[in-house]
């Protein structure tokens, strides 16, 4: 099993990803935003970070890089896509997802670890939660108000494209307060959290038991393990 | 040298948390009779070569696919100075 993390000009979380893709049990390969190459990879992470300085928009310049045009051309075959935070916002800009994101509703950067619910867990990246399961991973981030017409919104709250909603509070403004979302077919999936930052214990999220305890991010990557095996 | 101009604005229905702030400001500078700021984008697009209808439509094209995000924003003028 074979996950590729894509690295653009300005990522920072690539690194993590790929070690959450390794302690998942999957493979890690580094892709370059400059190759037109996905080097025969079963599924595709998009890291966290401010792609050529978040310039122009968030995602906006990454969108259009070369090997974008791989990526949305495996995504249209059905291969797995996560998006993380610039991810996300790379994945909104090239229409791999709907909506899109501006500033924070209060202008001001946040950190915090964020519970979440799972609203639809069939998507390639969800499918080891339970529909419902209430989570808690970091988030990060300055341009994570995630908006979109009401005549979208309808539509994705509708054939249930909303797949995390911020619980407790909203961090950032978020429309319905919306964290991730997915394309219609389910492979495609974005959000503004970090789940590559709690899959492992003494680097995650306080939890009840101990402090940094919280590994709820591991799921995404053994449900996407699952997707492909099935 | 001809400069074709691009000017992109949030969406007037969406929050522009930019605008927002500085017309903040302008009320605590005193400045109570504007009631409100938006902020957007100017391109200065350079060419070297007289700007014909072919090349219009071509950053046309780039307006809308690239300097602007349609979800949120519009591009409200092009033009040649």
């Amino acid at each position: 099993m074979r996950i590729g993390v894509v690295t653009f000009p300005g990522s920072l979380d690539d690194r993590d990803a790929q070690r959450a893709v390794r302690i998942a049990g999957a493979t890690p390969v580094a892709l370059w935003h400059g190759d037109h190459d996905l080097q025969g990879v079963d599924a595709i992470i998009l890291p966290g970070g401010f792609s050529y300085g978040d310039y122009l928009r968030a995602g906006a310049i990454a969108s259009h890089s070369p090997i974008m045009a791989e990526v949305i051309d495996a995504a249209g075959r059905g291969v797995p896509v996560l998006g993380i935070c610039n991810g996300f916002q790379t994945l909104a800009e090239a229409r791999l997802v709907p909506g899109a994101h501006t500033r924070n509703a209060h202008q001001q950067f946040i950190r915090r670890d964020q519970k979440l619910r799972v609203e639809n867990a069939s998507t390639a990246w969800t499918n080891a939660f339970d529909a419902n399961d209430e989570i808690v991973i970091p988030m990060k981030n300055a341009d994570g108000r995630f908006v979109a017409d009401a005549q979208t919104l309808a539509r994705i709250e509708g054939e249930g494209q909303v797949v995390f909603r911020y619980l407790d509070v909203n961090p950032n403004g978020s429309l319905n307060d919306i964290a991730g979302v997915s394309n219609e077919r389910g492979n495609v999936v974005g959000l503004m959290p970090h789940p590559e930052h709690a899959t492992e214990p003494g680097f995650g999220p306080d939890t009840d038991e101990a402090m940094s305890s919280g590994v709820d991010g591991l799921k995404f990557f053994a449900s996407v393990i699952s997707t492909l095996v099935s | 040298m001809p400069t074709i101009v691009v000017e992109v604005m949030p969406k007037a229905e969406l929050l522009d948390p930019q605008g927002k702030a500085v017309a903040g400001a302008l009320v605590r500078l005193g400045k109570t009779e504007f009631s409100g700021v938006r902020i957007g984008k100017r391109f200065e697009v350079t060419v070297d070569r007289p700007v014909d209808d072919a090349l219009l439509a071509e950053v046309r094209e780039l307006a809308v696919d690239m300097f602007s995000n349609s979800v949120i924003e519009d591009v409200v003028s092009i033009s040649v100075v």
